[in-house]
């Protein structure tokens, strides 16, 4: 088959029911949920988030504690506030958003969307290319790394990114089944690492065990250069690494297939897999290569498995990395397709896939990887806020629901002040009190629905007759 | 064909957790932990495809847009 006969193959097969309700004999049960959702939360970025936990001198207990209550809070976000809309409307997220937003908002929301898949899909790119660079022995970045060390670093990563977005455009269907298959294997790797560095670090009990983790692993001092992280960076990081998918709204175009809402508590696997049991396993890896390497400053998922697992450990590393990017590259294709739909599929993910290259080759993605994940959320929350506020408050405060659609407008303006006005509230309270980038989200959501709700009772008022 | 796949699959699989449990209880050393491992990798890697996904099933894709 022709490349560009498989992309609109492709992108036939993903626009299915973009623009109508999931008809009732499509809709899976519980079980489909539990599957996807537990492949898709341990991922490349499990590599990272674990270890920048170790770099930030997190405590012990406060890891433990922070990410019990995080997850718990996730899982209740997708529960009880995407997966009920999900279920109602049965619609893509940008279909429900271009209803309330219009069309023209919505190609702004999908440009940002599309870098910060591409700014994502890049630094997974780094991370594998830490593995792959151990038989050259190339010379890995180090936590404050910004800019690239060596010129065989950014030969590696632009040959990867290159071959990834071969992949992309050629054949997405295979890496994702290939994915799928490779999910409970790097699952039991990641349970592997937490085994094996803790027997490296001499536990063999409980009591050792205890110790260990609060003297050596979760020490609560930072490495040099890196903040300090307490329970409440924990709480709100592991409750918001995924704020796009849940309060942002981004899993409505996976949850409206879902036959019952509580579907939504189905991503308890996948988060407390990949967002704890993951994240501790990684972090005990980093904590022996610490040991190992007392004072070393590099910081190189692909080495730090590699020393700790073998191969199996480099390969790991590698699957994880490049199964997240290459989805991730596909997905910002779609989303470009969106703002120029007249462009073929195949040329977009390419130009995504050069951006994305680009990219990787500045460590700074991965180093800052948590504070990327947490401006992803922050920057397409808002659009999530409008949503749930129209869903829920425009029959009751007394406004149009989904507003462009019934005045046949291609432009929102209380959706478009509402995106604007809490992102800056937002910065605000960055720049103005030193709030971090963590915290924003929780106010900023708040601040969006109030936004939302006040500018649309003034300007989408329910006259009488729309009223009853 | 199918079950004698799944069975080298499994086995794929224990060969990455039961050695770094052996591991864990100095019951084998680090070199042979990482070679077992590295053979259960291969194993899970021929193996697994043949069955996983051969049911085309129409999850929810992931896909956004």
């Amino acid at each position: 088959m022709s490349s560009i006969g498989l992309v609109k193959k492709l992108v036939a097969q993903t626009n299915e029911f973009e623009r109508t309700p999931i008809p009732d004999d499509q809709l899976k049960g519980n079980k489909s949920f539990l599957g996807m959702y537990a492949g898709e939360h341990t991922a490349g970025t499990e590599f990272v988030i674990g270890p920048l936990f170790v770099a930030h001198g997190v405590g012990a207990i406060d890891l433990v504690l922070g990410l019990l209550m995080g997850n718990l809070l996730a899982v209740m976000s997708w529960g009880l506030i995407t997966a009920p809309i999900a279920t109602a409307k049965r619609m893509t997220l940008y279909y429900q958003l271009e209803r309330i937003a219009g069309k023209n908002l919505v190609r702004w929301y999908n440009l940002v969307n599309a870098l910060m898949f591409c700014f994502l899909a890049g630094s997974m790119i780094a991370v594998s290319a830490t593995a792959v660079g151990i038989p050259f022995d190339l010379e890995m970045p180090t936590l404050n790394d910004w800019l690239p060390r060596t010129p065989g670093w950014i030969i590696t990563v632009l040959v990867m990114g290159a071959v990834i977005t071969l992949v992309a455009i050629q054949g997405y269907n295979q890496v994702s089944k290939f994915a799928n298959v490779m999910s409970p294997w790097m699952i039991l790797i990641f349970i592997a690492a937490g085994i094996v560095g803790l027997a490296q670090l001499g536990v063999g009990s409980v009591e050792s065990l205890i110790s260990v983790a609060q003297e050596v692993i979760w020490n609560g001092v930072p490495l040099p250069g890196m903040s300090r992280f307490t329970i409440w960076h924990i709480i709100f990081f592991s409750w918001f690494c995924n704020m796009a998918m849940h309060i942002g709204m981004s899993d409505l175009t996976i949850l409206r297939y879902a036959k019952s809402w509580t579907s939504g508590f189905a991503v308890f696997t996948g988060v407390y897999l990949g967002h704890f049991v993951a994240w501790i396993a990684s972090g005990i890896l980093y904590a022996v290569f610490l040991q190992a390497n007392t004072g070393s400053q590099e910081f190189a998922p692909g080495q730090i498995a590699y020393q700790t697992l073998g191969i199996a450990g480099a390969v790991c590393v590698i699957i994880a990395g490049w199964t997240t990017a290459n989805p991730t590259i596909y997905r910002a294709g779609l989303a470009l397709q969106g703002i120029f739909p007249n462009v073929p599929t195949w040329k977009i993910t390419a130009i995504v896939g050069g951006i994305t290259s680009l990219a990787a080759c500045f460590p700074a993605l991965v180093m800052k990887l948590l504070d990327f994940v947490a401006l992803y959320g922050l920057l397409l929350m808002p659009m999530g806020a409008v949503i749930f506020a129209d869903f829920y408050f425009a029959k009751k405060m007394g406004f149009r629901s989904e507003a462009a659609l019934s005045t046949k407008s291609n432009f929102n303006l209380p959706a478009l002040l509402s995106w604007v006005l809490t992102l800056g509230f937002c910065l605000g309270l960055n720049l103005f009190y030193g709030v971090e980038i963590f915290f924003l989200g929780l106010p900023g959501w708040f601040v969006a629905v109030a936004i939302f709700v006040t500018l649309s009772k003034m300007k989408y008022p329910l006259t009488k007759s729309l009223a009853k | 064909m199918k079950s004698v796949l799944k069975i080298a699959s499994v086995i794929g699989l224990m060969l990455s957790i039961v050695p770094p449990v052996l591991f864990f209880l100095g019951n084998m050393d680090l070199d042979t932990m990482k070679l077992w491992m590295g053979i259960g990798m291969l194993a899970w890697m021929v193996t697994a495809p043949f069955w996983i996904n051969k049911k085309e099933d129409r999850r929810p894709k992931t896909e956004e847009n």
